[in-house]
């Protein structure tokens, strides 16, 4: 088949890396972006990227211990072949990185220097000062420019993807996008599409996220069938400086070069934290968690602070909850030679520096580990299986989901670095399996029938033209709206979820989508009209507000970044070992029993007719690494390992367990 | 907790002035917004207000105003507009700050050296134009597995991570005298192809920027970059190139990321230099 043609929609990592391969396999890419790609959200990315690397290699490190940290941190949600497979990519995808012109930072003898991230005891991560992902950013869009140029790229920027031509069967044959500025309709037929359009970090209004991570574009595939899974997996990044419009991110790799978290011991102390000595400062994370200390797992760390300041009343300020994150121990010139940028944010933004002053910062809602859901093929091996069309296919046939707006290798709970790598990994190997995809299709884009085009665009034509005539009973704004859901959200579904409330969020959330249904324009123009943009992503945040607190209600369990206390399992009291041992079996035997009902994917699928998301749950592949209990900081974490080892044993060696002797 | 002046006397409301013009080629006209005062507000979380507020000071109904903007943290470069005069991000612009030094209004205007799409929203394109001028990329062979890149010592590291951190805001060419807007307009029955060829041929005849005068001198410094050295010199000693620089100075001055500019320039303009020369001994 001649001239084939790829819609790719979202020009972030996996949108950049996946046009520049397909480019290169000689496909001809229309890539759509409702920004211009070179400021997609992937800039916001600071502190860096994962692979072992020659030096953790020489200290036990391997790609396996990179890929049993990401399910381990990820609390074993995660299936486990894809991560098997990037985290072996890893180190290529450094290396491409590298030849691409991104900036590492180096050593002195001119190697790429490495810095230690949160959920591992190694240092894997590669960085370019404090803004990795924008150097990663730029350097694939500068590859995606070259690739325009020589004509194998079209770009639309300022184009909202609005919505999927399928045909009869159901495939999706391309796209129907807007121009944002003239706001014109328009068919974009294909032979494959690809969807990388990221977060939704704006379902819970204030958020780490740009302001186009509104999670609309993966709301509407799965409003046309494709499905959504892991939806309740929402990460909130423990450090982020609060602010009216945005919560900005202060990266991890604040804490990876040395940054403390502490308060003062005595509550609202007075005190300048400069003259607070250090028999009055709290290092909570350190004396809870000696062997990660301040590098917890963001779930973990985000609880504590979170715990410091809501039950422990040890706030900083007694205003707004916040914690000092210190980093004034280190010497000035080593902050700005790695740690610049976002140290500039911060002095910016709040006026101090933090070079002088310990930062103040709180979580934040940052990251989803749930999206589409997306298939893979398994290699005998445990990998995927190179070029094979299904990997990260939707349910829909011909559409792929890739990078944060897939559900894929981060399970419950991403570990830090590990999403640049996720989306550049996806977006370099889906390339051979789309073009496998589209030879094996006997038609292509050109084969499409027009009645089917134009019926996708009326669809979309129709949806527009009546939000612009508005209804006249209704006086609903749309912007006030979105702070309602906001708070909603935010406060149900962050960082400790009850049922009562998550309950109750569903139902004040279902009355918001039916307002959002009948919000009155205040711009009716048919010129850059942000307005109606805005209004049709305001409503296509509700699908994905629903599956993320239905997913949280049903989800009677803590895993990851999801944290129901009422289910959460209790630390060992028994203080004589015999009795300790026997908690330990049976906290163990809660374990697996708490495993074989939860340990499963979400799978939503909307149904447009009620609004609302229909639940199911698949199994996860764990079939490289068995499922372990994560013990950070529990009291009784010894015993229970030992004899978690020596069950594992018996069960290898074909015996019975030991519990159930 | 903002380390401004805490005492300092703070207004009920803020006036905020804002230049709007409803299309290219219509007239701008001054609309004035009124806004209850918060501490701690950016130009961001103001503008957000006046969406939601949805009229203007004296009450009409309004239509938001509209203007382009993503990370709000300075790290995207699109929300870059004129602020009480002077082009900045207004994510960063602190509204705390800008009223310490014009206590009684804000005044928001598009970028003028960019065609007006509608109120604060201009097109840049000619910006990403200026990039593909000067090939700012490295030529690798292929994205397959062909190992690491060349060891960099950390000087070199060092010299090119700033420049890299270029967003493409456009406050460069904003304030330099030599970059004057091009604003063309669709002919009727021209094909948006064919629009979009004549206006890059206008692009690429006017001055290029200091932007991509630094990004060009970025990958001539880079071991696989440096591959395509001279085509970027040849891009640079045509029209529009570094000739075209009056060496004014105000780009450096108005980056906010603070990418010496300037330097990169006189980098340039000694390698166009010899670039000439040896080309005319190869003649």
């Amino acid at each position: 088949m001649a001239n084939q043609r790829v819609v790719v929609v979202g020009g972030g990592l996996a949108g950049l890396a996946s046009t520049m391969k397909l480019a290169e396999l000689g496909i001809n890419v229309d890539l759509i972006s409702l920004t211009p790609v070179k400021r997609s959200h992937s800039v916001c990315a600071q502190g860096g990227i994962n692979s072992c690397n020659d030096q953790t290699r020489q200290l036990g490190d391997n790609e396996f211990k990179h890929f049993d940290d990401t399910v381990y941190g990820g609390d074993f949600l995660n299936h486990q072949p894809p991560v098997k497979e990037m985290a072996d990519w890893a180190p290529k995808v450094i290396d491409l990185m590298d030849r691409l012109g991104v900036p590492f930072n180096r050593t002195g003898e001119g190697f790429i220097d490495r810095r230690r991230f949160g959920g591992t005891l190694y240092k894997r991560t590669a960085f370019a000062g404090a803004t990795t992902g924008q150097q990663l950013l730029y350097a694939l869009d500068e590859q995606v420019r070259r690739r325009e140029s020589e004509g194998k790229v079209r770009k639309f920027e300022f184009w909202d993807f609005q919505g999927l031509i399928q045909d009869s069967t159901g495939r999706c044959r391309g796209v129907v996008a807007q121009d944002m500025v003239s706001m014109e309709m328009r068919s974009f037929p294909a032979d494959a599409v690809v969807v990388a359009t990221g977060g939704c970090g704006l379902v819970y209004g204030r958020s780490t996220m740009s302001v186009f991570c509104t999670g609309s574009a993966a709301s509407r595939c799965f409003q046309a069938g494709a499905k959504y899974a892991n939806g309740e997996f929402i990460q909130v990044h423990p450090t982020a400086i609060p602010g009216s419009d945005k919560l900005r991110l202060m990266s991890e790799s604040a804490r990876g070069e040395g940054g403390r978290v502490w308060v003062p011991r005595k509550p609202h102390d007075s005190r300048s934290p400069r003259d607070i000595p250090a028999a009055d400062r709290y290092y909570f994370l350190e004396e809870r968690y000696p062997e990660y200390g301040n590098l917890v797992p963001r779930d973990i760390a985000t609880r504590e602070i979170f715990d410091i300041c809501v039950n422990e009343g040890l706030s900083v300020d007694d205003e707004r909850m916040c914690v000092y994150l210190d980093l004034t121990h280190i010497s000035k010139s080593e902050l700005d030679r790695k740690l610049g940028g976002i140290l500039e944010i911060y002095e910016k933004f709040q006026g101090v520096d933090p070079r002088i002053e310990p930062m103040r910062i709180f979580p934040a809602v940052h990251y989803s580990m749930g999206g589409l859901w997306a298939d893979y093929v398994r290699t005998a091996a445990g990998g995927l299986e190179p070029g094979a069309p299904k990997n990260h296919m939707t349910n829909i046939e011909g559409l792929y989901a890739i990078g944060e707006c897939d559900y894929h290798y981060h399970g419950a709970n991403r570990l830090g670095a590990n999403s640049l790598l996720s989306c550049i990994f996806t977006g370099l190997f889906t390339g051979p399996s789309i073009v496998n995809y589209i030879e094996n299709q006997s038609e292509g884009h050109a084969d499409l029938a027009s009645s089917e085009i134009d019926s996708a665009v009326k669809k979309q034509q129709d949806r527009h033209d009546s939000l612009l005539k508005g209804d006249s009973s209704s006086d609903e704004n749309p912007y006030l709206i979105h702070q309602e859901l906001g708070d909603v959200m935010t406060r149900a579904a962050t960082v400790v979820r009850r049922n009562d409330q998550l309950k109750d969020a569903i139902e004040t959330v279902n009355e918001l989508h039916e307002r959002a249904m009948k919000v009155s324009l205040s711009d009716t123009g048919g010129w850059s009209n942000q307005n109606v943009l805005f209004s049709k992503s305001l409503q296509d945040m509700f699908p994905i507000a629903k599956c993320i607190l239905q997913g949280a209600l049903q989800r009677d369990e803590c895993r990851g970044a999801h944290y129901k206390p009422e289910f959460q399992r209790p630390s060992l009291t028994a203080e004589d070992p015999a009795e300790r041992r026997k908690q330990a079996e049976e906290w163990l035997d809660e374990f697996d029993k708490n495993n074989e009902k939860f340990l499963k994917s979400t799978i939503a699928e909307y149904d447009n007719a009620s609004m609302k998301p229909k639940l199911s749950y698949e199994a996860v592949d764990t079939s490289l690494i068995q499922p372990r209990p994560r013990l950070y900081g529990l009291v009784g974490a010894d015993i229970i390992e030992q004899v978690f080892k020596e069950r594992a044993e018996a069960k290898k060696a074909g015996a019975a367990p030991a519990a159930s002797a | 907790m903002i380390a401004f002046d805490q005492h300092a006397k703070r207004p009920e409301f803020i006036n905020v002035r804002v230049k709007r013009q409803d299309g290219p080629g219509k007239e701008p006209y001054w609309q004035l917004f009124k806004i209850p005062y918060e501490p701690e507000l950016n130009v961001i979380t103001v503008l957000q207000r006046i969406a939601a507020l949805g009229k203007d000071a004296d009450g009409n109904k309004s239509f938001p105003v509209c203007w382009d903007c993503g990370c709000l943290e300075e790290v995207c470069g699109a929300c870059t507009m004129v602020i009480n005069g002077r082009v900045r991000q207004s994510c960063s612009a602190l509204v705390d700050r800008l009223m310490e030094d014009n206590p009684d209004e804000l005044v928001l205007e598009p970028m003028s050296k960019f065609p007006v799409i509608r109120d604060l929203m201009v097109d840049r394109s000619r910006l990403f134009r200026g990039l593909k001028r000067v090939k700012a990329w490295v030529p690798v062979d292929s994205y397959y597995d062909m190992g690491r890149g060349e060891r960099q010592l950390r000087e070199m590291q060092e010299r090119n991570y700033p420049l890299s951190q270029c967003m493409s805001c456009g406050c460069c060419v904003e304030a330099c005298p030599q970059y004057t807007k091009i604003e063309l307009e669709q002919k009727p029955g021209e094909s948006d192809e064919a629009f979009d060829a004549r206006k890059n041929d206008a692009f690429d005849k006017a001055f290029v920027g200091p932007h991509a005068i630094s990004q060009a001198m970025l990958f001539n410094n880079h071991p696989t970059g440096k591959a395509l050295e001279g085509e970027r010199l040849d891009a640079l000693t045509a029209p529009g190139g570094i000739q075209a620089c009056g060496n004014a100075q105000n780009c450096v001055a108005v980056c906010p990321k603070e990418i010496p500019l300037t330097t990169s320039i006189a980098r340039a303009g000694r390698a166009t230099t010899l670039h000439t020369i040896r080309k005319w001994f190869e003649k």
